[in-house]
């Protein structure tokens, strides 16, 4: 499982970032009127002001893992090797 | 007869209809005869032209007419599009790169072409195929209500079937110029479509609710209308009840969106993995645009606006919300711009489904099952027609058959597109998950996901089946056994099913791998997942 996960995945700590943005699924957060911003009730400014976050998350990932050479040959691990850790 | 709007509408859908003709000489590549070129537009879109035409193509006319409809409605429960719209990109953004990687690199025009190759097994693919065909098809009939839906709010609102002419005759077109200029002619008409789009919504957005007293007021007036119906599920705000619902319906659909094939079609006819990155982190500006626009189905409650009576059914459509509030508050010139922007809207997406839909027809079931050996230039003739087939198919269903049919099937169709996430999805990262335990997961994980769609009613309690996708979990029985009896939270049924479907698979893989059963070979090399455009290793495109 080590030796294909090295050569199958290539990760970087800054995905993690990607899942930030599934925070704005916990309703309980923002399902209020109070306060408004413009006339508009809070749930729905809030969301509105989550979508420069998901810009950004998704921004920084490409910007920090651009420089990450992409593989030009192919493997030297066989398939079958690559294939399944398990069993 | 609303002749201004008429003849704006007219002189802006003829100019798509040219560029639609013209586009088959655009970016020309050797040949139109190959499915790289007809279907993914020569896989040489840069980041600009993939912009327009994923946006054009995700964010489809049915979208800009039934969110502000489902707003108008039933208030806050109608804006999950806007966290489904957030969370979509960063989920999506790591495995569509892979994907279009690896499909460069074998030439994988579908994702069932992908997971053929993955897994070795037709059969696999076929059943993702035949899901992905029958996924689109509903999507296709819904965008003909879209521009339906502005057709008669322009006056074009007859009885019967010769009602329906106007729609069909901008079909036709639609069909010819496809045809001929296959994925090229959406991506030029995105541009179009995508302008006009930003263009009136940005009107719309500062324009009608200063006219209504501001944002402040028209809230004011949804909750007032909202408190004085007797249903229990709207407001401007959720309730206890469907907090769940709004959020797994949010992330469900977001899941769902990229295994749809049309989705898929606009990431693989892309140039790089750069271009896709890019778009990662610009396509949420559609995003903001949906969000606004949803809310205009408030502006609507406050302007006072009614839903015409479609002379065919002879039942309301909410769905003519949206073009009749721009039609009594606009200036006729500009709602006949709002209309085209709506209507052209429905094309886009219209033609790439099609295409995409003609493309898994003829990649996996004709060339799978019919003809083996069928040269590229035979693939592309069959898909062409397939195309034909497609939309004439989604007509007939609008005409002969009831619309709300296409709404359900829609419905359904969002939870069974899901069923493929692990075949699809999760098959990018591992191929833990055994042949079998995917099939048994998918048949499972369907089977499961229509049994509990039908026994929802519809919200109004006119229908006793398929009437919405939120399940209350007192409802959620497993062989008579009822593990949440009592509760009235809702939830959405897709991401039910999709968890019975990886439980399922994950048991079936389980059995399989003790008992040894041949899991199919893998023609996919880990190193291909991460090969990008300037790799001597990408296939030639429209090689044999």
């Amino acid at each position: 499982m080590p030796s294909d996960r090295k050569a199958n995945l290539r990760w970087s700590n800054w995905n993690l970032l990607l899942l930030v943005p599934l925070l704005m699924l916990i309703t309980p957060w923002f399902n209020k009127d109070m306060p408004r911003l413009f006339g508009m009730p809070f749930f729905y400014w809030y969301q509105f002001a989550w979508v420069p976050v998901g810009v950004l998350c998704v921004l920084l990932v490409y910007v920090k893992t651009k420089d990450t050479p992409t593989t030009k040959g192919p493997d030297k691990l066989g398939v079958d090797e690559l294939d399944e850790g398990a069993n | 007869m609303q002749w201004t709007e008429l003849v704006v509408f007219s002189i802006l859908f003829l100019l798509v209809t040219v560029m639609g003709f013209i586009a088959a000489r655009w970016q020309k590549g050797e040949t139109l005869a190959h499915l790289d070129e007809w279907g993914l537009g020569g896989r040489k879109f840069g980041s600009w032209i993939t912009w327009f035409l994923v946006g054009g193509d995700l964010y489809t006319a049915y979208t800009f007419v039934a969110v502000p409809a489902l707003v108008f409605g039933a208030g806050a429960t109608g804006f999950f599009a806007l966290p489904y719209t957030v969370i979509l990109y960063p989920i999506v953004f790591l495995p569509l790169v892979r994907l279009w990687s690896v499909a460069r690199v074998h030439g994988y025009v579908t994702p069932a072409d992908f997971v053929k190759g993955r897994y070795g097994s037709h059969w696999l693919a076929l059943i993702i195929a035949i899901t992905g065909i029958f996924a689109t098809m509903p999507y296709i009939a819904l965008q003909l209500v879209g521009l339906e839906a502005v057709l008669r709010s322009m006056g074009l609102n007859g009885s019967g079937i010769l009602g329906h002419l106007p729609l069909f005759i901008a079909f036709v077109i639609l069909a010819l110029y496809t045809y001929q200029s296959g994925l090229r002619a959406p991506a030029l008409i995105a541009f179009v479509k995508d302008i006009l789009i930003y263009l009136v919504i940005l009107v719309a957005i500062v324009y009608l609710p200063t006219k209504f007293g501001g944002w402040s007021e028209v809230f004011n007036d949804a909750q007032a209308k909202f408190d004085a119906t007797p249903a229990k599920g709207d407001g401007i705000l959720l309730n206890a009840n469907n907090q769940l619902q709004y959020a797994t319906l949010a992330l469900g659909s977001a899941l769902a969106l990229f295994l749809y094939p049309h989705s898929l079609t606009g990431i693989l006819a892309s140039r790089g993995r750069n271009v896709i990155k890019r778009n990662m982190v610009a396509l949420p500006a559609y995003s903001l645009v949906l969000g606004l626009l949803a809310l205009l189905g408030y502006v609507a409650i406050s302007a006072g606006t009614k839903p015409i009576v479609n002379q065919a059914t002879g039942r309301a459509d909410t769905n003519t919300i949206v073009p009749e509030l721009f039609g009594h508050n606009f200036p006729s010139w500009f709602a006949g711009i709002a209309f085209a922007a709506i209507g052209i809207g429905a094309l886009v997406p219209a033609a790439i489904m099609s295409i995409a839909a003609a493309n898994l027809w003829t990649r996996n079931v004709y060339k799978e099952y019919i003809r083996k050996h069928a040269t590229p230039a035979e693939e592309a003739q069959q898909a062409k027609i397939a195309s034909l087939v497609v939309k004439f198919g989604a007509v007939a269903f609008i005409v002969f058959i009831d619309p709300q049919f296409s709404i359900d099937l829609q419905l359904i169709g969002g939870v069974i597109i899901l069923q493929t996430l692990p075949a699809v999805a999760i098959a990018l990262y591992t191929r833990w998950f055994h042949v079998w335990g995917l099939i048994s997961g998918w048949v499972a994980g369907l089977g499961y996901g229509m049994y509990l769609l039908y026994q929802i009613p519809s919200a109004d309690g006119k229908r006793p089946h398929f009437g919405g996708s939120a399940l209350a979990l007192d409802k959620l029985s497993l062989f008579g056994w009822h593990p949440f009896a009592g509760s009235t939270l809702q939830i959405y049924v897709g991401v039910v099913a999709i968890a019975v479907n990886l439980i399922v698979a994950a048991i079936v893989t389980v059995i399989a791998r003790r008992a040894k059963v041949f899991n199919g070979t893998d023609q996919t090399d880990p190193s291909d997942y991460h090969v990008d455009e300037d790799s001597d290793r990408i296939k030639p495109v429209a090689a044999h």
